[in-house]
């Protein structure tokens, strides 16, 4: 059995949540017979790292600094190996804004969006242009943070009376912010573990509720019907496209894609993908494996069987 | 409603590098050791035994002495017999939603509210109105207004929850006409009310009121006591003095909860208020506070851009900052936070989504340099953003959060700049009322 390092906290926003997710993967760690090391990763990581010297690191960071290539990139430099996507695939699918321009260059469906930094407003007028980037989009607009990991800052205009107050709200997270057209439709989610896509997570609303975007962010406004009721053809499609877009971002070992269904055509579309999604007895790549047979302690075996 | 966001940022108020003016703290730090040492001495040499036993569940009488001297210390008075100790101020909230409320009963609270009766009110599934404020506290004629809208619905709260001084969140201070009338509606309407008043004696200026019940005769008031805040909240004990047949079942709840709150910390307060200068240690705490208010204020001043109005408490610990309609505090903390200082988003002062361009400051946790340095770094972002917004807007006419409704009524438009909220719809990505779950 092998020296285990869990990588977890950290200063992201999304800090609760990797503390939770760590938790439970340690947990898991030691029932497989691992010797597990906690490390909320803080200025002394490296250090840390160094002392502890373990076989491997299970990154069970969410958001900045753990899931956008950064602690990936230390790992390799003291030269431990490490669960999940790379330093690359850490780096283009944390970034939404890049992700997107892979999903479209290899012909993924994406709904159209534009994306601006701070400056474009600060100091090129991006203000001026605005008019023409609502035009092309149409309402309502979905406005997000390009490297915020879970729903903070995510806005929704719904007319040009919005989009300010959206957008200041989305630059309180990131310096860079995408401004996407919205599909009215159902979440999927569809995680990848070892090259295989997982049984389908779809987001129903709860209670005959309204599914709109309130109700998306609302807690206990949705419920996750795991594997989703959807006809095969669409199951499958669904499956396709998450496995392409996991592999055109260079995603390593898991990751999770989100995906969009359409109500009134159908069509699929595909937002984003997470490098390290949520290990939480809530989070949905673990209910996901579980719909496949996966148990947790498995899933978490598999992930670490993975690190390279 | 909490949304797990904030809850997220919460948590990360806590950071031992963060200048945190989110907090609720006394300062601690002003008790000096050696006292501590002496009086927890004196209990274990006259009481040991008493101090290391089950106590009642009611308290021990020692300890309501003390409560007697802090409720005469604000005009009030109350037989022994009408007092509950409890584990904190929080406690008699629970106990009063314990006892009272079914769920989806009326619950009216001001609006802002104390944000930690807010998951008190939820897990009761109590149905939570909220009636506006401005700077003389609770608006009583809209509560009267809201009373008579819920009576043609044929309902009636089960109580009304308020803090008359120095509020929390808004600090701001109930006026005599308006507790007066208060007490008479509550009167008229055989309507129980719940007066929370943890920082009644933290007055640094302006004559004391006198308290609800004191007004009311006890007979439709409970009244909410504390040491958590002219002491320490580290005791854990507060009180409740309440009508004879609520505190019946209070005491019943009580002792279902916990059945007695800490012996040894309810001898301590009654030796400390037998040896020591209780009064003294209160005038302490007002000089340092009101000297941190004063610099908290400055700070304001000095660093918030126009447009920004904030209240000026007379006492307490908070006040209450409002920002130009456009900005979204819950975000602008996640800003705040990259430069490692907080504060208490407006939303979380309310439970139908308001709330989202004002924030709570306290001014008593933390020493006058980290109070114009926090002050000052809160003033940078809310200026970056208001700048940002500007840039955004200035193609067309300002109206953040949607024209399509109207703007609500205020009695006095200074006022409503100050605290009243309900000008910007809830936002899409908050729920309303009614579709939080507990």
């Amino acid at each position: 059995m092998s020296v285990v390092a869990v990588l977890k906290g950290g200063r992201s926003l999304e800090r609760q949540v990797s503390l939770q997710s760590g938790a439970r993967v340690e947990d898991a760690l030691e029932r497989l017979g691992h010797d597990v090391v906690g490390i909320d990763v803080d200025h002394d990581l490296v250090r840390r790292l160094r002392e502890i010297a373990p076989d491997v690191a299970f990154v069970a960071l969410h958001g900045r600094d753990g899931e956008d290539g950064t602690v990936q990139e230390l790992l390799e430099v003291v030269g431990i190996r490490y669960t999940g996507s790379g330093v690359s695939g850490c780096v283009r699918a944390s970034d939404k804004v890049l992700a997107k321009h892979e999903m479209r260059d290899a012909q993924i469906p994406t709904p159209d969006s534009l994306s601006f930094n701070e400056t474009a407003f600060k100091e090129l007028g991006a203000a001026d242009a605005l008019d023409a980037v609502e035009q092309r989009l149409g309402f309502p607009i979905v406005i997000k943070p390009a490297d915020q990991g879970s729903a903070l800052g995510i806005k929704f205009a719904a007319s040009a009376a919005d989009v300010p107050a959206a957008l200041v709200a989305a630059f309180s997270y990131s310096a860079k912010v995408l401004l996407e057209r919205y599909v009215h439709g159902h979440d999927l989610a569809v995680s990848i573990l070892d090259g295989v896509a997982l049984p389908v997570v779809e987001a129903v609303p709860v209670d005959g509720l309204r599914y709109d975007f309130a109700a998306r962010y609302t807690i206990g406004g949705t419920r996750f019907e795991c594997p989703a009721e959807l006809p095969d053809e669409v199951t499958a499609r669904a499956q396709e496209l998450a496995l392409a877009t996991h592999d055109v971002l260079g995603c390593r070992g898991f990751s999770r894609v989100d995906l969009m269904r359409d109500h009134e055509t159908g069509e699929l579309w595909v937002l984003e993908a997470n490098a390290i999604p949520g290990l939480t007895d809530t989070s949905l790549l673990p209910q996901a494996a579980d719909a496949a047979g996966i148990g947790f302690d498995e899933l978490v075996g598999r992930i670490l069987a993975l690190a390279d | 409603m909490r949304s797990s966001a904030m809850r997220d940022l919460m948590a990360l108020t806590q950071r031992p590098d963060v200048i945190s003016l989110a907090g609720g703290l006394p300062d601690t730090t002003l008790f000096p050791a050696e006292d501590l040492a002496r009086h927890l001495s004196v209990v274990a040499a006259e009481s040991s035994a008493r101090a290391l036993q089950y106590a009642p569940t009611d308290g021990l009488s020692d300890v309501k002495q003390a409560i007697r001297e802090v409720l005469r210390a604000e005009g009030d008075d109350a037989d022994p017999e009408d007092v509950l100790v409890t584990t904190g101020g929080q406690q008699v909230i629970d106990l009063v939603c314990k006892t009272l409320v079914d769920p989806g009963d009326v619950v009216v609270a001001e609006a802002p509210t104390y944000p930690g009766a807010v998951p008190a009110f939820a897990a009761y599934e109590a149905d939570v109105v909220q009636v506006a404020m401005d700077a003389d506290g609770l608006r009583v004629d809209e509560l009267e207004q809201t009373l008579d809208a819920l009576a043609e619905e044929g309902r009636s709260p089960k109580f009304v929850y308020t803090i008359p001084n120095f509020q929390n969140p808004a600090g701001v201070t109930l006026s005599l006409p308006r507790r007066r009338r208060l007490v008479e509606v509550a009167r008229e309407r055989e309507l129980l009310i719940l007066e929370d008043n943890p920082y009644g004696l933290l007055r640094f200026e302006g004559a004391p009121l006198p308290t609800l019940r004191s007004l009311d005769g006890g007979e439709f008031v409970i009244s909410l006591g504390t040491f958590s805040k002219i002491l320490s909240p580290g005791l854990r004990l507060g009180w409740a003095v309440a009508p004879r047949p609520v505190l019946a079942k209070m005491n019943i709840g009580k002792a279902a909860s916990d059945l007695n709150s800490s012996s040894l910390t309810q001898l301590f307060v009654a030796t400390f208020f037998r040896d020591g200068d209780w009064r003294g240690y209160i005038d302490k705490q007002c000089a340092l506070y009101r000297a941190r208010r004063d610099v908290m204020l400055e700070a304001l001043q000095e660093h918030f851009p126009p447009g920004a109005t904030w209240t000026r408490p007379e006492g307490g610990l908070f006040l209450w900052v409002t920002l130009p309609d456009g900005l979204d505090t819950t975000d602008l903390l996640a800003k705040a936070l990259s430069r490692n200082v907080a504060f208490v988003p407006g939303r979380a002062a309310y439970l139908d989504g308001r709330g989202g361009t004002s924030l709570r400051l306290n001014f008593s946790g933390v020493g006058e340099d980290d109070i114009r340095e926090g002050v000052r770094r809160i003033g940078v972002v809310v200026g970056e953003q208001i700048e940002l917004l500007a840039r955004l807007t200035g193609r067309r006419p300002a109206t953040p959060g949607g024209s399509a409704h109207p703007a609500s009524p205020a009695a006095d438009p200074a006022l409503a700049d100050v605290l009243e909220l309900p000008r910007r719809p809830a936002d899409p990505g908050h729920p309303r009322r009614g579709s939080s779950s507990p």
